[in-house]
């Protein structure tokens, strides 16, 4: 019995061995993953490199973390501060712009608080403490997240006094997205996670375009003199690729629903 | 319930036409528990034994341990190896952290104490029906632990079987130490955190109907392996 459970085992453990000649990993945000075009981009890179990206999906705040470990050999996040503070630390070597996309509002289609009709994002979010109507935020430390405070303090408002009303979950987009279809409240969300969310329930798209919710992505790969171990020509080669014109035109072809998601802007500025 | 009927219906298709997808996630899944089964094994049988036959002095305070360490919280043991694993942790240096060898490590530190527990008990009693006749045989103790644990097979593979379900349905400590990257350390129970995550509760709960289906598949064939229903045996 014995010899033929591990003759099982053996036989399990060989049939999943398939690797491709160059690894690396990135951390990425969950919308940039959870918006599908990594799922466009990723096949296109095996194949132009040969190189295999393992992607990390995770919050910008943890994304940041794991590049300042050393536990990947480049991240691809959304929080200028932040990324000014890696790099300024040494963690990173530089930052490059490569895309960007932008934040929505999302509420009860409804409207309850009424910011359907605002002129800005300082505004809907006024109407929405105003009306006390429930928030969900992702709480998570992530780029979103640091995006809905840094528009909370600009509308003169403390998040962390607010009342039951306001309800920080700690998770991912697509996790705080289930939880504001749930409760039915009002969330911020990139445009891109909002679009592929396939559990929208009573949820509109109610507010956007306010250049304020630009949403900035940048690559910055890790410094192989802090982590030695770091892939630094992969991370090159990976990088001369997204700046690419290839890059490109699969980042701005890609579309849900006819919608453009992305816009790249590498070497812009 | 829509959600439902839909799962089970994807759960169907992706079985029938043997998506890709799922075959290497199902595959994964299954390869990460069965080393992890097979290593907590060797470590915590014999343990068990040894637990049985040796008197000293921290023997009840150990066993007291390893029964307390069932419960042991699987973000806890994710988290403390993640720490530990990370390239600025102390074995940094081994480059483990989100491969399929963290999960490993991880699933093995959380089912040995169940195995050994459990085999234990089974043991503990064989030993107290053995104990005057291995001593009058003048037997050596490593002796004694292998015709222990040789004639508590039966038990040993309930406590493994245990185990493996305790495993193949964790998602707290893989997902940490793993990281659920696609083609490398996706496994069943992450990958249904991930479509959860998008709203995609069909899918997810095709996923999950597939796990529930694998746990039992393996049960039963391993009871079938060991000829554990048949009449001649036992």
């Amino acid at each position: 019995m014995i010899p033929k459970l591990m003759l099982g085992a053996a036989l399990v453990a060989g049939a999943t061995a398939a690797q491709a000649a160059d690894v690396m990993k990135m951390a990425v945000t969950t919308s940039f993953n959870n918006s599908g075009l990594a799922e466009v981009l990723l096949p296109e890179i095996a194949r132009d490199l040969d190189l295999e990206v393992q992607l990390l999906v995770v919050g910008t705040g943890q994304a940041i973390k794991l590049g300042e470990a050393g536990d990947v050999d480049a991240i691809l996040v959304h929080s200028r501060p932040a990324e000014n503070r890696f790099v300024a630390e040494g963690y990173g070597t530089h930052r490059t712009e490569i895309m960007y996309n932008d934040f929505v509002f999302i509420g009860p289609s409804d409207d309850p608080a009424g910011i359907a009709g605002d002129a800005t994002a300082v505004e809907a979010l006024q109407d929405i403490a105003a009306a006390k109507a429930d928030f969900v935020s992702r709480g998570d430390d992530s780029g979103t997240h640091k995006k809905e405070l840094a528009l909370w303090q600009e509308a003169g408002l403390d998040a962390a006094g607010f009342g039951d009303w306001y309800n920080a979950v700690g998770s991912g987009m697509g996790a705080a997205l289930n939880t504001a279809a749930g409760m039915n409240g009002y969330i911020l969300s990139d445009r891109a996670s909002w679009l592929n969310f396939g559990n929208k329930a009573d949820l509109a798209l109610l507010f956007a375009g306010d250049p304020v919710l630009f949403n900035q992505y940048a690559y910055l790969p890790v410094n192989s003199e802090r982590h030695a171990h770091v892939q630094t020509d992969l991370v090159n080669k990976l990088e001369a690729w997204l700046v690419s014109d290839r890059a490109r035109d699969l980042i701005d072809s890609y579309r849900i629903g006819g919608e453009q998601l992305f816009v790249f802007n590498a070497g812009a500025n | 319930m829509v959600d439902i009927w839909n799962g089970v219906s994807q759960a169907f298709w992706l079985m029938v036409t043997l998506d890709s997808a799922l075959v290497e996630i199902s595959l994964r899944s299954l390869r990460v528990t069965f080393t992890a089964l097979l290593i907590a094994s060797c470590i915590a049988l014999p343990l068990a034994a040894f637990l049985a036959v040796r008197r000293f002095r921290w023997r009840r305070g150990i066993i007291a341990l390893l029964n307390a360490l069932m419960g042991l919280p699987p973000v806890v043991v994710g988290l403390v190896l993640y720490v530990i694993l990370s390239r600025s942790g102390p074995l940094g240096v081994l480059g483990l952290l989100f491969t399929p060898t963290a999960m490993i490590i991880a699933q093995t530190v959380i089912i040995v104490p169940l195995i050994a527990s459990v085999a234990h008990q089974s043991i503990r009693e064989l030993w107290a029906e053995y104990h005057d006749l291995l001593i009058s045989m003048n037997v050596t103790e490593g002796q004694k632990i292998r015709t222990l644990l040789w004639d508590s097979r039966r038990a040993l593979l309930t406590a493994a079987l245990a185990g493996f379900g305790r495993a193949i349905g964790e998602v707290g400590a893989i997902m940490i130490v793993g990281g659920n990257i696609d083609h490398a350390t996706r496994v069943l129970t992450t990958a249904i955190a991930l479509e959860t995550g998008k709203g995609d509760f069909g899918l997810a709960l095709a996923l999950g109907f597939v796990l529930i289906g694998l746990a039992v598949a393996v049960n039963l064939s391993i009871h079938w392996l060991g000829r554990t229903e048949r009449g001649d045996r036992w």
